[in-house]
């Protein structure tokens, strides 16, 4: 387990090299920051003071240099558009969208591990033929469509809950439930699935003829067994829920990464484009890692 | 089991892809797919020539005009856009950049994909480890910012779409592929070819491939969807396909600000999306079992039984 988990983070770190060094040199082509922070009016002269003063003048390399130096040092530099270090900027937006993510990951997987596993207890009835419909279009639908149409419905029409902005426990209806559909189709497929071969096994014979009730049959006996797949696709869903929270914080106005990172990188920004992809790689690698135990914990023959 | 396969494949090769169609017709909900998908391509293929002039030509008039209203003609049924363009014909034109995106994307990360899959499975443990550390890398990151990283730096084009995201689509091809890969060359009829001489090439090619490329072709059919969908959320978010070209995806963005006075805007495009999107489920779902060999006699046995 433990070379398993040393093996993780040198992976890890040489990816998020990588990324870094791409990331770095690509935000760089994008244009002169220079040009769309100062006025039109700005002489060449103050642009060139502006350049000298955030370090923008140096080669290329050597820029890279001092932030590759200044990181090592904990120091991500500072944002240009509001003069403040970066990672606390980073780090307020995520204050948003950990409980946005927590809250919807939360959800889906209680609804998906519950329903998902009555519709393989009763495969091939109703329920089961409802739940594949209802996760089929889950899956199939755009996010942000969803968000524009429920707007539409529930904020304009009938005027239930708030459009945009957050303040108050109903401004994050919408944003959760938009952000629930996607994975939830995804994973209660797989619990489905999972369950129904599960449930095949010889041992749920024996609960059965030794007369164990139907519930405690599927979620004490069943699940368990049947949850290694399902944390697997849990992990990769939490991963592209990062996806979808950048479309449904830009709807729904919600201050979180997915909205910093396109607001920052349509303003270039690239301090705290740099320092939100670090951060985002970094709490993926521990969400890995995290689920890696969970398999340790689940499945005794994997511990050693 | 392994030695059948290699001797019934040039004989059943006549009879197989009828049977393919009647398999097809007999599972309603996946020949509906089928059927919607081809109106879909066809749209993307024709409509642009035929309606290429209805759907840029504005009529002031028709601003915002609301749908199921045939007085100024069928293409307004479904409505009439911000600057007075029928919507219905600008739905079927926006068919080909959507398509083109998509088809684009899927077919060059497959291409690359099932490349790189079949090297990485056929070749020794260096190459192997070099390519997946490779994916890794690319698997490691929300693939939606990765692009939006990417086009904001290359400039929004359809070229630099399809280039974005076939490389966020590649991992997916070649673990699927080398995994396959992996398991297929210690089969019997594998090492036979070997053992007769045959060179790498040809027995990736000739014996290999031919295994793996049914699993590929079902999971392309899905990642299309996937595709699709990402490419409507970069097109929504602007730094996608740029006016005066359009997709489903601009189209939803374009009918944004008329939320409140003209929902059709928004909602149409979505809808077909959706349509789109779930035709493409269904029928990789069907194709998932159609192509098994080892699960295809449920698809059969449900037809003599009709018989």
């Amino acid at each position: 387990m433990t070379k398993l988990i040393g093996q993780r983070v040198i992976a890890s770190l040489l990816s998020l090299l990588g990324l870094m060094i791409l990331v770095f040199f690509l935000s760089r082509l994008t244009g002169d920051p220079a040009v769309l922070f100062l006025p039109i009016d700005a002489t060449e002269e103050m642009k060139s003071q502006f350049r000298t003063l955030h370090g923008l003048d140096l080669p290329l390399f050597e820029q890279f240099g001092r932030y590759v130096w200044d990181l090592a040092h904990l120091d991500f530099g500072e944002s240009l558009r509001k003069a403040r270090p970066a990672i606390d900027i980073v780090l307020e937006a995520y204050a948003w969208t950990l409980p946005l993510a927590g809250i919807t990951m939360g959800l889906v997987v209680v609804a998906a591990v519950i329903l998902g596993s009555l519709a393989a207890f009763n495969v091939g009835g109703f329920f089961d033929r409802l739940v594949s419909i209802v996760s089929l279009i889950g899956a199939s639908a755009p996010d942000f469509w969803i968000a524009i149409v429920a707007i539409v419905l529930f904020s304009i029409n009938l005027g239930w809950l708030p459009t945009s902005g957050v303040g108050t426990p109903w401004h994050w209806i919408l944003p959760v439930s938009v952000l629930f559909i996607r994975p939830f189709g995804l994973i209660v497929q797989v619990v489905r699935g999972s369950m129904l071969s599960a449930l095949s096994a010889a041992y749920v014979k024996t609960a059965r003829a030794k007369g164990v009730k139907n519930l405690p049959l599927i979620f004490v006996h069943t699940l368990r067994n049947a949850m290694l797949p399902v944390i697997t696709v849990i992990g990769d869903q939490a991963a592209a829920l990062l996806n979808g929270a950048v479309i449904v914080e830009t709807i729904f106005g919600f201050p979180g990464i997915g909205k910093l990172m396109i607001d920052s990188i349509l303003q270039r920004d690239f301090n705290v484009v740099l320092a939100a992809i670090m951060v985002t790689a970094i709490a993926i690698f521990i969400m890995n890692v995290l689920i890696d135990l969970a398999y340790g914990l689940l499945d005794p023959r994997i511990r050693h | 089991m392994t030695d059948q396969s290699l001797s019934k494949t040039p004989a059943i090769a006549e009879p197989r892809s009828t049977s393919m169609l009647s398999m097809l017709w007999r599972d309603k909900l996946a020949f509906c797919s089928a059927v919607v998908l081809l109106l879909i391509v066809l749209c993307a293929l024709l409509g642009p020539a035929l309606l290429g002039d209805l759907a840029t030509s504005q009529n002031l008039r028709g601003r915002n005009s609301p749908p199921f209203d045939l007085a100024r003609g069928w293409a307004f049924f479904l409505g009439g856009d911000s600057l007075g363009r029928p919507m219905l014909a600008r739905l079927i034109v926006a068919a080909r950049s959507t398509m083109m995106v998509a088809a684009g994307a899927v077919v060059a990360a497959l291409a690359v994909g099932a490349l790189l899959g079949l090297v990485a499975g056929y070749m020794g443990k260096t190459t192997s480890q070099v390519i997946m550390r490779l994916a890794d890398v690319i698997m490691s990151f929300p693939s939606l910012l990765i692009a939006v990283v990417v086009l904001y730096v290359l400039g929004p084009s359809i070229p630099n779409m399809i280039l974005v995201l076939a490389i966020t689509r590649i991992p997916i091809y070649l673990r699927t592929t080398r995994a396959e890969v992996l398991e297929v060359r210690e089969r019997m009829f594998v090492q036979a070819a070997v053992v007769m001489g045959a060179s790498h090439w040809r027995i990736i090619a000739r014996h290999i491939l031919p295994v793996v490329a049914p699993t590929l072709v079902t999971i392309a059919t899905l990642d299309f969807a996937f595709v699709m969908l990402a490419e409507s959320s970069l097109s929504f978010l602007g730094i996608g396909i740029q006016p005066p070209d359009i997709t489903w995806g601009l189209m939803v963005s374009q009918g944004r600000p008329y939320l409140t006075t003209a929902w059709w805007l928004a909602l149409w495009p979505g809808v077909c999306i959706v349509i789109t999107t779930l035709a493409l489920n269904l029928l990789s779902n069907w194709m998932r079992i159609a192509l098994d060999p080892a699960q295809r006699w449920r698809l059969e046995a449900r037809s003599t039984k009709d018989e």
